[in-house]
């Protein structure tokens, strides 16, 4: 691609709007975002209604004004939207609203759940819904000052390497800090942890870095897509290009051997082959790049026990049910006895289900809500990622491009590789769902993402200027003839 | 950059349908595999969280009701009067499992019999809660009660029998336990109990004595033996051993009668007389004269050896032992020995005598009812076995009526006349320095039975050394008896 940019994309698009005749008023695409978030609304009020009512708790008026005051929070975000980016398109808010709600919900059934369950050590569950919904105050906070303070995303593209500095401190952090300060919890060294408050950092590095890679390679994207060597019908890259994606392999493997946190390094080695692709429109660094995935894993397979115990348990969960293949087991024991309708919302037994509101949540929505439940979840995200890709195919700049495909792709990725764990598909690493699962670091970060998702995108379906009066054209016969190049 | 990004989408799908071909594998086609596993708890809980039926007395008291609950598993099971009819309904707990009839008719009450099936069809369709059908005892709660007051403070059994049909009127064991704390939804208060119960000094309060624990006779055995005489051409006039001592062949040991006391003119005695003063030595030769084959083919007539008997509590196997040389026939036909029997099983020999010699099988259950309160299935008398023609049984009776003239101890009714035998088994290594167990076999009203009973107390109770059958069991026997006739 790489279109010129088209200068009107940053300045304020109430102006261009107005002035421009022939472009749907962007009021008809706002007030539609508005009606998806009502429903939205009534979708997550009835889940909760449904749980209350199959937990044998009473129903009160309280639960219609929970789900009002959901509906609240998000009519702030959408006026947010409205206000600071009116173009942008209206599917993504709700799609999010969507699965944060039920998110919150299901975190509140799993917690009714755990209530009775008194563990060995003498100590209760405490309640992780209240503390989940401030993180979701604080993150449409964030959001919305995301959305007024970045008024275009290109602005970011100049912070690249801050940024890139930034996301590498965030990554490698927990790792090599002593663990009074990022203790090792279910044996991942992800988290750091301020007394009560701990965030993951990871989740902000996974944006950070994204921001570096797309403007670090829209700068040299040219040193990129320079012809190497062709070996088997494959245009290898120069090996003095390789660097990034040495750099990112490096991270990942350094990831996986200092944090033992497989599905970081796993998303982060997607991403950035992704960007890459993208970036070069040459397949042979997607090549290049799996094939480092695979000796890496290979490697990290051969080396760590705990990658062994992974791939072992992925192979045959049942060989040690109640041991290393126990979080799997009863797993897929919730999804089976989910079957194709499940046990309906608030009648399942989420309290069997390991890590049920963080890694497992889809497990839990698999059993209460069934097959059905868990592909329209799956199929929200679906909307989800496909909407911020086509944000990003129609944006105009090359950076925007690079940015929102990376954001879409990371969403469907890390989806991908947290589900496909659950399920079994691929070996069970631990990352959270995004806006479904607990945890307050991942519902912050991706509610940024969402924010310059929206960004681009209102970029991209924001009103081209009205165009400059044409210069009087000169006669056609007084034109100059041009060079055409030849169709191959 | 487009083409790449739409590739990026392409794959980007792939990994959804991915995802959700193999949630459909999972919770489809696999489904039924996970579900069924034995290490899915879920089907258990599904159990204990279902409306169980009730355990209901004879006059439809409840003795094993639910409450509903709050909780997750919604129904609490209560027992009224715990420890009187805890060996009858046994114990339901979510953590130990289940005992005695909660056990054996656990299918049904919790609705998974095939008896319940077209109604379990009904609920599937309808969305009815499932709920579990409700049996009805041949137990009588006064009865019941009046026999565990009986043995209050000693350890031992007492079983009633109704004679003409075989329904078990009560049946009792101390110590005793309160099935309620096991069934507590609290797993605390269940640990605390089931260990305390299990401790090494609890004096097995769950053991159902009636039914699973075998004792010595002693000479309520003479009533078998008796019987065989009988059916190989005695009266009661036959002419018996009566000396105060003998030796049997093969031994020094000698075998003398109770205090050495003197049967008949010392020499012989009329079998009535050796039955009435329960003369040792007349039965112990007496056995010897019948042989061992004819004293196994009239014990198997009234019930022993008989591995499958079930109430449908399993019932402990009685036995005579091998009698592998003569002195082990002299002893058996005391009833020490090898002899061992369930009080269930002597109450049962009592109740086939009153019965005129037929023997009727022993019923707890009976009936079945449906959660609709439709009877499913009802119990009917049933008759086992021939064990003696009825003038043997009417000559029988005659002499236990002898018996129970002869029978000390106090608690005699009025108006009553009650044909019975007692027992005083010797038992331990040295039998001499141990506690007798103390028996009381009897049945009222002579002329026309309504009511057979066993009692057994485990080492004399409180008398020590001096406890005989007559001193200790026979008043809580006639206490029984007592209450049966007189509360009508």
């Amino acid at each position: 691609m790489g279109s010129p940019v088209t200068g009107a994309d940053g300045t304020p698009l109430a102006t261009a709007n107005s002035t421009s005749p022939g472009f749907r008023p962007s009021t008809k695409r706002n007030t539609a975002e508005l009606f998806m978030l009502a429903f939205a609304s009534i979708i997550v009020t009835g889940a909760l209604i449904l749980v209350e009512a199959n937990q044998e708790q009473e129903l009160t008026m309280g639960i219609v004004w929970l789900g009002l005051s959901f509906m609240g929070v998000m009519t702030v975000a959408h006026l947010a939207v409205r206000r600071w980016a009116p173009n942008a398109d209206p599917v993504l808010l709700p799609c999010v609203g969507l699965l944060n709600g039920l998110g919150l919900v299901m975190i509140h059934r799993i917690d009714l759940a755990m209530e009775d369950v008194k563990f060995p050590n003498g100590t209760t569950w405490s309640d992780a819904a209240p503390k989940q919904v401030a993180w979701t105050a604080i993150s449409l906070l964030l959001f919305c000052v995301a959305l007024k303070f970045l008024s275009d995303h290109r602005t970011l593209a100049r912070y690249g390497y801050t940024f890139g500095f930034l996301g590498l401190i965030a990554l490698v952090l927990p790792g090599v800090l002593p663990s009074f300060i990022a203790p090792e919890i279910n044996g991942a060294k992800i988290w750091l942890s301020f007394g009560a408050f701990s965030i993951q950092p990871g989740e902000f590095a996974k944006i950070l870095l994204m921001v570096f890679f797309a403007s670090f390679l829209v700068q040299k994207r040219e040193l990129f897509t320079a012809a190497g060597r062709r070996v088997l019908g494959l245009d290898l890259p120069r090996a003095r290009d390789l660097g990034p994606l040495v750099a990112a392999w490096a991270v990942g493997v350094s990831i996986m051997v200092l944090q033992k946190d497989l599905g970081s390094s796993l998303l982060f080695f997607g991403i950035v082959l992704v960007l890459l692709y993208v970036a070069t429109e040459r397949a042979a660094w997607v090549v290049l790049g799996l094939t480092m995935f695979c000796v890496g894993a290979f490697a990290g397979w051969k080396v760590f026990s705990h990658v062994q115990v992974r791939v072992q348990n992925w192979l045959d969960p049942f060989a040690d049910p109640s041991g290393s293949g126990y979080q799997i087991v009863q797993s897929l024991f919730g999804l089976g006895t989910g079957g194709l309708f499940g046990a309906g919302l608030g009648g399942g037994r989420p309290d069997q289900i390991p890590e049920a509101n963080t890694d497992f949540i889809a497990a839990v929505i698999g059993e209460e809500l069934g097959f059905v439940g868990l592909a329209a979840v799956l199929l929200v995200y679906m909307v989800f990622a496909m909407r911020g890709l086509r944000a990003a195919l129609s944006v105009r700049d090359t950076f925007g491009k690079l940015l929102g495909g990376g954001l879409a792709f990371a969403v469907a990725f890390q989806l991908f590789i947290i589900v496909g764990g659950v399920t079994k598909l691929i070996p069970m690493t631990g990352i959270t769902a995004p806006f479904l699962s607990k945890g307050g670091s991942s519902l912050l970060a991706n509610y940024v993402l969402v924010a310059l998702l929206l960004r681009i995108s209102d970029a991209a379906r924001a009103p081209k200027a009205a165009p400059a009066p044409r210069p009087q054209q000169p006669a056609i016969a007084d034109q100059f003839t041009v060079m055409v190049e030849r169709p191959k | 950059m487009n083409t790449p990004l739409r590739r990026v989408g392409i794959a980007m799908m792939a990994m959804f349908l991915l995802l959700l071909a193999n949630a459909t594998y999972v919770q489809v086609i696999k489904a039924d595999d996970y579900r069924k596993d034995p290490l899915n708890r879920r089907v258990l809980l599904d159990q204990y969280s279902r409306e169980r039926g009730r355990i209901i007395a004879a006059d439809d008291t409840p003795i094993a009701a639910v409450e509903k609950t709050t909780d997750r598993l919604r129904f609490l099971r209560t027992y009224a009067d715990g420890p009187a009819f805890a060996p009858v309904t046994g114990y339901f707990s979510t953590t130990y499992g289940t005992g005695g009839l909660e056990h054996a008719e656990d299918d049904l009450l919790n609705g998974s019999d095939d008896r319940l099936f077209a109604r379990r069809v009904s609920d599937l369709i309808t969305g009815r809660d499932p709920k579990g059908g409700s049996i009805q005892l041949t137990i009588d709660p006064k009865l019941q009660k009046a026999a565990f007051d009986g043995l209050a403070g000693v350890t031992g059994s007492v079983v009633a029998i109704r004679p003409s049909t075989g329904e078990i009127l009560a049946m009792t064991s101390t110590p005793s336990y309160d099935p309620n704390r096991l069934a507590s939804h609290d797993p605390a208060v269940q640990e605390e109990a089931w260990e305390e119960l299990n401790a090494p000094d609890s004096g097995e309060p769950m053991l159902n004595r009636s039914v699973d624990a075998i004792y010595p006779p002693g000479s309520t055995f003479k009533l078998v033996v008796a019987s065989a005489a009988l059916a190989d051409g005695a009266t009661k006039d036959t002419q018996v051993d009566g000396r105060p001592t003998i030796k049997p062949p093969g031994t020094d040991v000698p075998l003398p009668n109770f205090n050495d006391s003197i049967c008949g003119n010392g020499v012989t005695a009329t079998l009535q007389e050796a039955l009435a003063k329960s003369c040792n030595t007349a039965f112990a030769t007496l056995a010897n004269d019948l042989g061992k084959d004819k004293l196994n083919k009239q014990a198997a007539k009234f019930g022993f050896d008989d591995k499958d008997l079930e109430i449908p509590l399993p019932v402990a196997t009685s036995t005579l032992g091998p009698m592998a040389d003569t002195p082990a026939i002299y002893q058996t036909g005391i009833g020490q020995r090898d002899v061992r029997v369930t009080p269930l099983l002597n109450c049962m020999v009592a109740a086939t005598i009153a019965n005129r010699g037929t023997r009727m099988a022993p019923q707890l259950v009976k009936k079945i009812i449906a959660p609709d309160l439709s009877i499913v299935d009802e119990n009917k008398p049933d008759e086992v076995d021939e064990a003696l023609e009825p003038e043997q049984a009417d000559t029988l009776r005659d002499m236990m009526v002898e018996s129970e003239k002869n029978t000390a101890g106090g608690g005699k009714l009025n108006g009553v006349t009650i044909a019975s035998k007692t027992g005083t088994a010797e038992h331990g290594t040295n039998a001499r320095a141990t506690k007798p167990h103390a028996w009381y076999v009897a049945f009222a009203p002579a002329e026309k039975p309504e009511i057979a009973v066993a009692v057994l107390v485990e080492n004399g109770g409180d008398a020590g050394l001096q406890a005989t059958g007559g001193k200790v069991a026979a008043p809580i026997g006639r206490a029984v008896i007592g209450a049966f006739l007189g509360g009508r």
